[in-house]
């Protein structure tokens, strides 16, 4: 058993402590918004906040993160109302086939949350999810579109 | 249908009228556009045609059968529904029919194949009479009504007016009597010249759910007392399964099953797919290997180095006679290529989720043609048609692997052995990694031959190496020859070799090694335009001619080619002095009906380390019914191509993949990724693919700058085996 506090809501969890987190988010807790990719931490499309941290939910286990404040992409907007990065990629039309965008959009998150106006290095640095579709050069002109706004 | 006839039969029936290559399949075109008797949707809407459902609140109902993994299809084609169908495009919503229900309804949707770039340019026409009938009977339901004639009526934005009396009314106020009217028998279509949305980058349909995490993919289904599965399949393929110690994961947390997959595979049968996989990992399996695990990268290219050297081939295209000008040229010129494996990796790993019954086998399954998903079901479950159906999910990525099926039929043959319950069948990415249907190997030899004044007399191509027809589809070989071999190197047709050489040929040395090959974005091309274009930039400078020029003077009987090649020159400054430290590099190739160039500004450091600062791309589609959307699989293309080119190549070691995740196989990221600027130049009259044409021509771009920076040629991929890597 575990407890997790995922997108502000308790979870009483029937997972062994050792349980990748990502599974237990996707199939106990039965959110499929955040994407299984490798389960070796390279590919980002798990990515998480883990008290506001970027965290790639594959590579740390249930136990790691209990008592601790998970946010997924279904607990990124307010209510009704996108997040800025949302909004943003349904501007300038962002996803392709989608799939990694969960991952995407949590990493962009983050990384704006702690730098408002990133360089093009910050975002090199930061953003290291894999996307085989390449939708690189929409990722880069939405975040600098946010941080400009 | 005959409903009686055997699966076996249906499957052939299926593979035959919905992969053929290239074909443009003429199947389907006697499309009932709607009758008096009314099918109506589930929500109880009517159909005005198989292509339109119109709800009484105006809300359109576009029936998309071509898949959507990324390329932006599902929009593109619900644009050339809309765009004559007149309705508001801000009501339109889509759906996919199911493939069962194209088969209980003769065909009526046609091929649902989405691969090789066709999924508009083979069925813009049908789908625009769609809509175009579908607004003729619209119109005609409301000038039944005002008892007036129907020539005195018109449709925009989903109303329809009667100029003369100024009545209106809407689209969703006459549904109901339309559905019931016979369809005209005379649809004409637009004028390309009255557009107005078919042409238009308009956003995609499908990313409101993306950015949200409620797209349901594959992988996310979820039934009632649905369990998981973990499959692993024999390492090395053409081994089998020997054995397995189940009593080793005896009383393992969430296990319910352990079954044999066909004659290959194992798989556990669990509560979570977690404590699946966990069993999985703990079961001790015995694997009879057989032959092919003799096999090795390095067996495999010396088998291939072989058939550079002579031997039977296959011809592809010739004029002249280029081994009696090369004996006599003044000059030759020699070079060797290759191009290795390549593994999809699609982000979301293969899976399916089936249940079967008795007298039922229903599948939900991301896949490239739903047709072929449906004929597995049926294979592998043996059930007829009327009881198997295939629900299409969204893709978390395709390029080509989801064409194929294996993986709807380990779903089914796992389901089958626990009947009445759903099993969701999730690979791991080791098991997607190792279990591929790779982009082909090959090598190639290009010789050509100057005359005393360089002028190119003879231009002699041999590639040996992997046909995939020979191993997908051999029923589409002729007279043994595999034609997608010869993608952008041929003498006509909708992938032409650009060059006019008085003595020319291009031939191939089919080698089939046991790894099976796949359609892999692109295909063919990827590794013909680095063979040819690189060779090109080599025939340049070995008569000290300007890149840009020398291909110019071959190609003024191929001014399609010649026309993307400019524009990209032009743009990207060719002919005057890069920035420092700038290098650069063109390319161009035609396939999939569409002619597209690139050229490309890197910098080098250390000798080793790439920097591609700017790729410019040009594509010339015939028709660009999304420019937006063409924009974004221009770009996406080459992070797709150069990832292959920079860290892909799948290896073999004792018969297996040695490759097992994003580790050993790395994927490009945004730091690597270039500003690419896209030229959109549509000329008409002819419809060219979007999503895989381009991806040839970074590569060959690239490594043209990277002789200009360097001075030297690369002449295998990938580049990380000569430690050469993106700065």
């Amino acid at each position: 058993m575990a407890n997790l506090t995922i997108n502000g809501k308790s979870f009483t969890l029937d997972v062994e402590p050792d349980t990748p987190l990502l599974w237990a988010i996707r199939e106990n807790a039965g959110l499929t918004g955040t994407k299984y990719g490798c389960g070796i931490a390279q590919c980002g499309a798990c990515t998480v906040h883990i008290d506001g941290i970027a965290t790639r939910s594959c590579g740390i286990s249930v136990a790691e993160a209990e008592g601790k404040k998970i946010t997924t992409i279904e607990g990124l907007a307010s209510g009704n109302t996108l997040h800025k990065v949302q909004e943003a990629w349904i501007a300038q039309d962002v996803p392709q086939c989608g799939y990694c965008q969960s991952g995407m959009i949590m990493a962009v998150a983050a990384l704006l949350a702690e730098k408002p106006k990133p360089t093009d290095t910050d975002i090199d640095e930061a953003i290291t999810n894999i996307c085989r579709c390449g939708t690189f050069q929409q990722v880069r002109e939405a975040i600098h579109t946010i941080a400009s706004a | 249908m005959n409903k009686h006839v055997s699966p076996k039969l249906n499957r052939r029936a299926f593979v035959i009228g919905s992969t053929a290559l290239g074909a443009g399949l003429a199947i389907g075109l006697d499309i009932p556009f709607g009758g008096p008797a009314v099918v109506r949707a589930a929500d109880g809407s009517p159909e005005i045609n198989a292509w339109v459902v119109i709800k009484p609140d105006d809300t359109v109902v576009i029936r998309v059968a071509r898949s959507e993994m990324g390329q932006g299809s599902l929009t593109g084609l619900a644009q050339l529904v809309a765009e004559e169908l007149e309705c508001d495009w801000t009501k339109v919503t889509t759906e996919f029919p199911s493939p069962g229900q194209n088969v209980a309804r003769k065909r009526v949707w046609g091929d649902y194949s989405t691969g090789g770039s066709r999924g508009i340019r083979t069925s813009h026409d049908y789908v625009r009479k769609g809509g175009a009938t579908a607004r003729m009977m619209l119109i005609q339901a409301a000038a039944n009504e005002w008892k007036v004639p129907a020539s005195e009526c018109s449709a925009a934005n989903s109303v329809i007016t009667h100029a003369p009396s100024g009545k209106t009314t809407t689209y969703g106020k006459v549904a109901e009597a339309a559905a019931k009217l016979a369809p005209p028998a005379d649809v004409k279509l637009k004028d390309p010249k009255d557009w107005r949305l078919v042409g238009k980058g308009v956003k995609r349909l499908d990313t409101p759910d993306k950015v949200t995490g409620t797209t349901v993919y594959g992988i996310d289904v979820k039934l009632p007392g649905m369990l998981n599965a973990a499959i692993k399949d024999c390492p090395v393929t053409g081994g089998k399964l020997k054995s397995y110690d189940e009593a080793k994961i005896a009383g393992m947390k969430g296990v319910k099953k352990v079954v044999k997959v066909g004659d290959t595979a194992v798989a556990v049968v669990a509560d979570t797919f977690w404590h699946a996989k966990t069993a999985l990992d703990a079961l001790p399996i015995v694997w009879d290997e057989g032959e092919n695990a003799k096999v090795s990268s390095a067996s495999i290219a010396k088998w291939l180095a072989e058939g550079l050297e002579g031997g039977p081939a296959y011809v592809g295209n010739s004029n002249g006679d280029a081994k009696a000008a090369l004996a006599g040229a003044a000059k030759t010129v020699e070079a060797v290529y290759n191009y290795p494996y390549q593994n999809h990796a699609t982000m979301e790993p293969m899976n399916a989720t089936a249940l079967y019954t008795a007298d039922k086998c229903e599948v939900w399954c991301g896949t490239q043609n739903g047709e072929a998903a449906f004929a597995a079901a049926l294979e592998a479950s043996e059930l007829p048609a009327e009881k198997c159906d295939v629900n299409k999910m969204l893709l978390g990525g395709g390029f080509g692997r989801r064409g194929q099926t294996d993986y709807v039929r380990q779903a089914v043959l796992i389901a089958k052995q626990m009947p009445g319950t759903p099993i969701k069948l999730l690979w791991t990415r080791e098991e997607d990694m190792t279990h591929g249907r790779y982009h082909p190997i090959t090598q190639c030899k290009l010789t050509a031959g100057f005359d005393a004044d360089n002028n190119l007399t003879a231009f002699h191509m041999r590639i040996s190496g992997q046909s995939i027809l020979a191993s997908l589809r051999p029923d589409a070989l002729v007279k043994g020859m595999d034609p997608a071999t010869f993608a952008g190197l041929n003498a006509k047709g909708d992938a032409p070799f650009g060059y006019s050489v008085p003595n020319l040929l291009i031939e191939h040395s089919m080698r089939n090694p046991h790894i099976i090959p796949g359609f892999w974005r692109g295909v063919n091309v990827n590794q013909n335009a680095i063979y040819v274009e690189c060779f090109m930039d080599e025939l340049a400078h070995a008569v000290g001619q300007d890149p840009l020029e020398f291909r110019r003077k071959l190609m003024k009987e191929h001014p399609k080619h010649l026309a993307v090649l400019e524009a990209v020159a032009e743009k990207i400054g060719w002919g005057t002095a890069p920035p420092q430290g700038i290098y650069r590099g063109l390319s161009h190739f035609a396939s999939y009906g569409s002619y597209v160039a690139a050229a490309a500004e890197i910098s080098v450091t250390d000798g080793n380390k790439i920097k591609v600062h700017r790729i410019v791309a040009a594509t010339d589609p015939g028709y660009a019914v999304n420019p937006a959307q063409i924009e974004r699989q221009i770009a996406g293309s080459f992070v797709y191509g150069l990832s292959g080119l920079f860290y892909g190549g799948i290896t073999v070691k004792d018969g297996a993949v040695e490759q097992t995740n994003f580790d050993t196989y790395d994927s490009m990221r945004i730091a690597a990724m270039p500003k690419v600027e896209s030229i959109v130049m549509p000329s008409g009259g002819f419809w060219g693919g979007v999503g895989e044409p381009t991806i040839g021509v970074a590569g060959p771009a690239v490594l043209n700058a990277y002789f200009a920076a360097t001075g030297k040629r690369i002449r295998s991929v990938p580049l990380r085996d000569q430690n050469i890597t993106f700065a």
